[in-house]
């Protein structure tokens, strides 16, 4: 049986709230604001939001569920998504069924987390029992020894140089240039990057993605909604998600991208090629690289010469992560799952908040989340292509 | 091979002494299978009774069938190192005072992949390595990768040695010397690197046989120490408390007979006062400076070792109040592992079967040499473990309690 596809229905008003390195706010704050700007910019009144889908990891105790009462929303259909960094890509699924299936009509997506000065290390320190268990206790140093440990891999089997990643990082800093919402403004050489202090060998100071407050937010609704709101709108072409693939491969050196990768195209129509930007989850350098092949931008254990072959810079070849990504804009916790498909959403729209992608009409988002133990669980990514108005 | 350690330069008394922090120690109760295999020098793994699967991190359930049989198996501890890093940055304070640190992934050839804390001599990965399992200074159980063959030094590496309590150039107090374990215990310390050893001596003015000899040994000096005197432990710790960073208690009284065929409550009153109250005296006048020093550079404070007996699992009626006066410090000690566990001390307790000594005559051999005890000391303390069995009896005494309690006080009540 051939998936059903997402007809009908739009993604629309992409939304961010400025982010900041440090917050005295609550992650509650940060989502209030995401939900506020998605009603001023749609023109739309609370109660005609009659769906949501809420991530958050700093909402704790709330769920979705208080959020509401503290919200006043009544929705009648509500998600909670736990899935960090696949977040974006997993409501987005969910929301659209729901508005296709006609159970809510719009459904406001958000994610937003606070950083509060010691927020973060209390975060990793009680992340998920694997990690307290087995993780934690061994040097503590959350997700920057977790990736170290996946780019060591990484580089020895792929033959990946440091300068690899260094110009993937390049170059979403040159991107991030033009982003107002970016935290890093300043330009980063190569030399910069190669000189930098190491953090967790292999990694150093900008391999690593920064911890910081904000949210991100979008609209789920029919075509014959957005276009009577006269909204811009991107559709639906194809998604997918896979949790805890290949699980006996010793250490992570792909994810269930590679196993989902032919039903995203398949159900697209379209091959990575006909991607007009590429938005990918990019906490870590090494994490874009397994992307792009297990994603299909090039054959396996062959991205190291992708990238030799690539600018991904917004005006060149292979536009990768538009607004800079996590690694120049921040991450602003589960919205860090959000972010790509916030900005491809942009991109297709017209609403671009930095350097546009010329004539972009297809982009492909990713997400990437939750590292329980020794890799990450959830993997996810979803095809737009631009709606019209 | 490992660099050795120095001797460590005199203490700068203007500096000011680096206050003991724990590594991270919240774990589930599941988890906490490791920390019971790690401090008896065991690295255990869940294996699936029904399926055989190992797992790990520790689970409920199977990853495998989902059974929810899952005992604690020795491991051989064989596997592949796949990947490495040199941790620069901690987001603990623990870690922080000690980066950089070194940390492994190692497949294991029983299965699973776990995270290491990875020894100075192990290569760059792909490589073989052994893991096992250690305590660390929180006294939980974690995983260490060593190199597939032993190298020279290798319990001076940084990191382990944040792991043991190897008394290589560290300062001991041996609680009595006039026994034939106390005088091997001094002898064995000092081959094993003690760089001074205090053993006491409750009547100075005796002459016990051996002492003269150990006098001769450079590292070890003589003190006055009565444990049935409050003032006498005082005066110790005051003299050189500040000094000692291993302590080692084995000062006992022994005698024969339980209740009826003993009259009176003298010899009992005598055996708690030294086995007993005598631990807690002790463990007030030294503890708490003791204490102050648990992160006190190379060679901070780091255990504390009690001479108990294996008759202090359960009763051995031939030797009742005596018996009873080990199960009182084997409590007492508990507790003195909780309180000096905040600063990173560990509380080895050592439970020998029937030592040869005078107060055993009349128990059947097998009987451990007073060497023996000594070597299972010394051995506790360079693998930090916190439990010791030492000797073919107190092995077999442990798996019969370990099998039913009740079964074995029944069998002990004799006929």
């Amino acid at each position: 049986m051939s998936r059903q596809g997402y007809q009908g229905v739009a993604v629309a008003v992409p939304v961010t709230v400025p982010y900041v390195r440090y917050s005295i706010r609550s992650a509650h704050w940060f989502i209030a604001k995401a939900l506020r700007a998605l009603l001023e910019r749609a023109g739309l009144q609370k109660a005609q939001v009659d769906g949501a889908c809420i991530s958050g990891f700093l909402l704790f105790p709330d769920t979705a569920v208080g959020l509401m009462q503290h919200l006043g929303l009544s929705p009648r259909w509500l998600d909670h998504i736990p899935m960090g960094g696949a977040s974006g890509v997993v409501a987005l699924r969910r929301a659209a069924r729901a508005v296709q299936s006609g159970d809510a009509e719009i459904v406001a997506c958000i994610a937003g987390d606070t950083n509060h000065v010691d927020s973060f290390r209390h975060t990793i320190a009680s992340f998920s029992q694997f990690a307290r268990d087995a993780v934690y206790p061994y040097g503590s140093g959350g997700p920057n020894a977790s990736f170290a440990f996946l780019t060591d891999y990484f580089m020895r089997t792929r033959g990946a140089e440091r300068e690899d990643f260094g110009k993937l990082c390049v170059a979403q800093r040159h991107n991030a240039l033009s982003f107002p919402h970016a935290l890093f403004k300043k330009p980063l050489s190569i030399e910069e990057y190669l000189g930098a202090r190491p953090i967790a060998e292999p990694l150093h100071l900008f391999d690593c993605v920064m911890p910081c407050a904000g949210a991100e937010g979008f609209l789920v609704m029919s075509e014959e909604r957005v276009r009577a709101l006269d909204l811009p709108f991107a559709r639906v072409l194809a998604t997918i998600e896979r949790h805890n693939a290949f699980p006996d491969d010793p250490i992570q050196i792909r994810g269930g991208w590679a196993l989902e990768r032919d039903s995203l195209w398949n159900q697209a129509g379209l091959a990575p090629q006909d991607m007009d930007l590429v938005e990918l989850y990019d906490d870590y350098p090494v994490i874009t690289a397994m992307q792009l092949e297990d994603l299909g931008f090039c054959a396996p254990g062959e991205v190291v010469q992708l990238i030799r072959e690539n600018t991904f810079t917004t005006e060149g070849s292979l536009p990768l992560n538009t607004s800079g990504g996590q690694l120049s804009v921040g991450q602003a916790g589960a919205a860090g799952g959000y972010l790509g498909l916030v900005e491809c959403l942009r991109q297709l729209t017209g609403q671009a908040l930095g350097a546009r992608v010329a004539g972009a009409r297809r982009g492909l988002a990713s997400g990437f989340g939750m590292i329980n133990y020794d890799r990450g669980l959830c993997a996810g990514a979803v095809v737009l292509e631009a709606g019209g108005q | 091979m490992t660099d050795p350690i120095r001797r460590p330069k005199r203490k700068n008394p203007v500096v000011r002494t680096r206050l003991p922090v724990l590594p991270p120690w919240p774990r589930s109760r599941i988890a906490l299978g490791l920390t019971a295999g790690a401090a008896e020098g065991r690295f255990v793994l869940q294996v699936c009774a029904e399926c055989g699967a190992v797992q790990y991190p520790p689970r409920e359930a199977c990853h495998r069938c989902l059974s929810d049989r899952l005992p604690w198996r020795e491991q051989s501890g064989g596997g592949q190192l796949i990947s490495q890093t040199l941790l620069r940055h901690s987001h603990d304070i623990f870690f922080r005072e000690r980066v950089p640190w070194r940390l492994g992934m190692v497949h294991l050839d029983s299965g699973p992949t776990v995270v290491v804390h990875l020894h100075g001599a192990v290569g760059a990965p792909p490589t073989r390595v052994r893991v096992g399992a250690r305590l660390d200074k929180a006294g939980m159980g974690v995983l260490v990768g060593f190199p597939d063959k032993d190298v020279p030094h290798m319990a001076d590496d940084r990191q382990l040695r944040e792991m043991t309590c190897d008394p290589k150039f560290r300062k001991v107090l041996i609680t009595d010397g006039k026994t034939r374990v106390g005088q091997a215990l001094a002898r064995a310390l000092v081959s094993a690197g003690a760089d001074l050893v205090w053993v006491g001596h409750a009547e100075p003015w005796k002459q016990f046989p051996g002492l003269a000899e150990l006098k001769e040994l450079p590292q070890v000096s003589l003190v006055p120490l009565d444990v049935t005197d409050a003032r006498s432990v005082k005066e110790a710790a005051g003299e050189f408390g500040v000094k000692v960073d291993i302590l080692i208690n084995n000062v006992e009284v022994h005698r024969t007979h339980g209740i009826t065929s003993r009259y009176g409550t003298d010899v009992a009153r005598a055996e708690i006062e030294v086995n007993y109250l005598g631990l807690l005296r002790l463990a007030q006048e030294f503890g708490p400076v003791m204490r102050a020093r648990g992160a006190d550079g190379q060679s901070s404070a780091v255990a504390w070792v009690n001479l108990l007996s294996i008759f202090a699992l359960s009763n051995f009626p031939p030797h009742g109040t005596y018996s009873a006066s080990k199960a009182a410090a084997l409590s007492l000690a508990q507790c003195l592992r909780a309180e000096m566990r905040p600063a990173s001390l560990r509380v080895i307790n050592i439970f020998p079967g029937p030592i040869e000594d005078e107060w055993n005559q009349l128990l059947p051999p097998p009987k451990l040499a007073p060497e023996a005890v000594a070597r299972a000391v010394v051995s506790a303390l360079q693998d930090g473990v916190e439990d010791v069995y030492p000797g073919d009896i107190a092995q077999e005494w442990l798996a019969r309690w370990r099998e039913s309690p009740k079964v074995l006080e029944r069998e002990l009540a004799g006929h």
